[in-house]
């Protein structure tokens, strides 16, 4: 299975998918008008890695910004990975936001709350 | 009274602006506006926690005016363009004002009072769990729009959000809507 790298852009993410390390990061700003169109590749490259995934997949999300369009991928995002853990497979969630950024933490929490696996919140200190 | 956009640009233009647009939204210009935002921002001694939630609620806002623009009156054709909206960010006493104005046929007019109304009336926790559940049980539209973007510039402002529809004539009315971050 191929890796998946995007670069970022001024309103799209970073991401960086690899199978065989397991781990998944998507990085930056999620601002797209569409979002949809941008996060399909992710979604399908999730639906063919639970195929055979690793024992431990780790999920570093790290967003500056992210719009409301992008909320409903990223929860895809996490459904996936909910049911990949509900596989019996190890899944560690790191969710990053800025210091005081309490409308960043409080999404991750949001999203922790819907999907039932544990989030890890890291607050970044400059 | 008789309703001008040119009027409702003045009126929104009042107080001290730092950005103001009149014309066509399309998502390139979106990306440009958010890009002079940025450096603009860099310069302001506000805390980042409120820079951030400022650049929030103009990307919602941006992007609401684009998905939601209706057609022109016939009067305004050929004179604006068809994806016509306005915006402006203003400062105003203590908060920073972000206004977006644009046309919208009379008959959604009512739904959407109705909706402003029940988001200002609720409380941010009640806020915070209407936007759990939409995000979690409704699909989105094809254009990518989930009717969260309201919810969420009134949980990030509690709930500071004023707006008005002036009425154009029998078909379009002209909606302007006020975000206080």
């Amino acid at each position: 299975m191929e890796s998946i790298s995007i670069e970022g852009t001024s309103k799209t993410p970073t991401v960086n998918l690899n199978p065989d390390t397991g781990v998944i990061e998507i990085k930056g700003r999620s601002i797209p008008e569409n979002s949809i169109e941008f996060y399909r590749p992710i979604v399908e490259w999730l639906d063919e890695y639970a195929k055979n995934p690793q024992k431990k997949t780790t999920v570093n999300v790290q967003l500056e910004y992210f719009n409301t369009s992008s909320s409903k991928c990223i929860l895809d995002i996490f459904k996936k990975l909910e049911s990949l853990k509900k596989a019996r497979n190890e899944i560690i969630i790191n969710w990053y936001y800025e210091e005081d950024d309490e409308d960043m933490l409080e999404a991750g929490e949001d999203y922790e709350s819907i999907i039932r696996v544990p989030f890890k919140m890291i607050e970044i200190v400059e | 009274m008789n309703f001008s956009v040119n009027d409702c640009y003045t009126q929104m233009n009042l107080g001290d602006v730092i950005l103001a647009y009149k014309g066509n939204i399309s998502s390139d210009l979106i990306t440009n506006v958010l890009e002079v935002i940025d450096a603009k921002l860099e310069d302001l001694v506000i805390k980042k926690s409120s820079k951030k939630k400022l650049y929030n609620v103009l990307v919602e806002s941006l992007q609401n005016l684009y998905h939601h623009i209706d057609d022109l009156p016939d009067s305004y054709n050929g004179t604006f363009d068809v994806h016509f909206g306005i915006f402006v960010i203003s400062v105003v006493d203590d908060y920073y004002k972000v206004s977006t104005g644009n046309f919208i046929r009379n008959n959604k007019v009512e739904g959407l009072k109705e909706r402003l109304d029940k988001i200002k009336s609720m409380t941010k926790e009640e806020l915070k769990e209407l936007y759990k559940y939409i995000l979690n049980n409704q699909e989105f539209s094809k254009k990518g729009g989930g009717g969260l973007g309201l919810i969420d510039m009134a949980k990030r402002t509690n709930g500071r959000i004023e707006y008005n529809f002036k009425e154009y004539n029998n078909e379009f009315s002209f909606f302007n809507l006020d975000v206080y971050v």
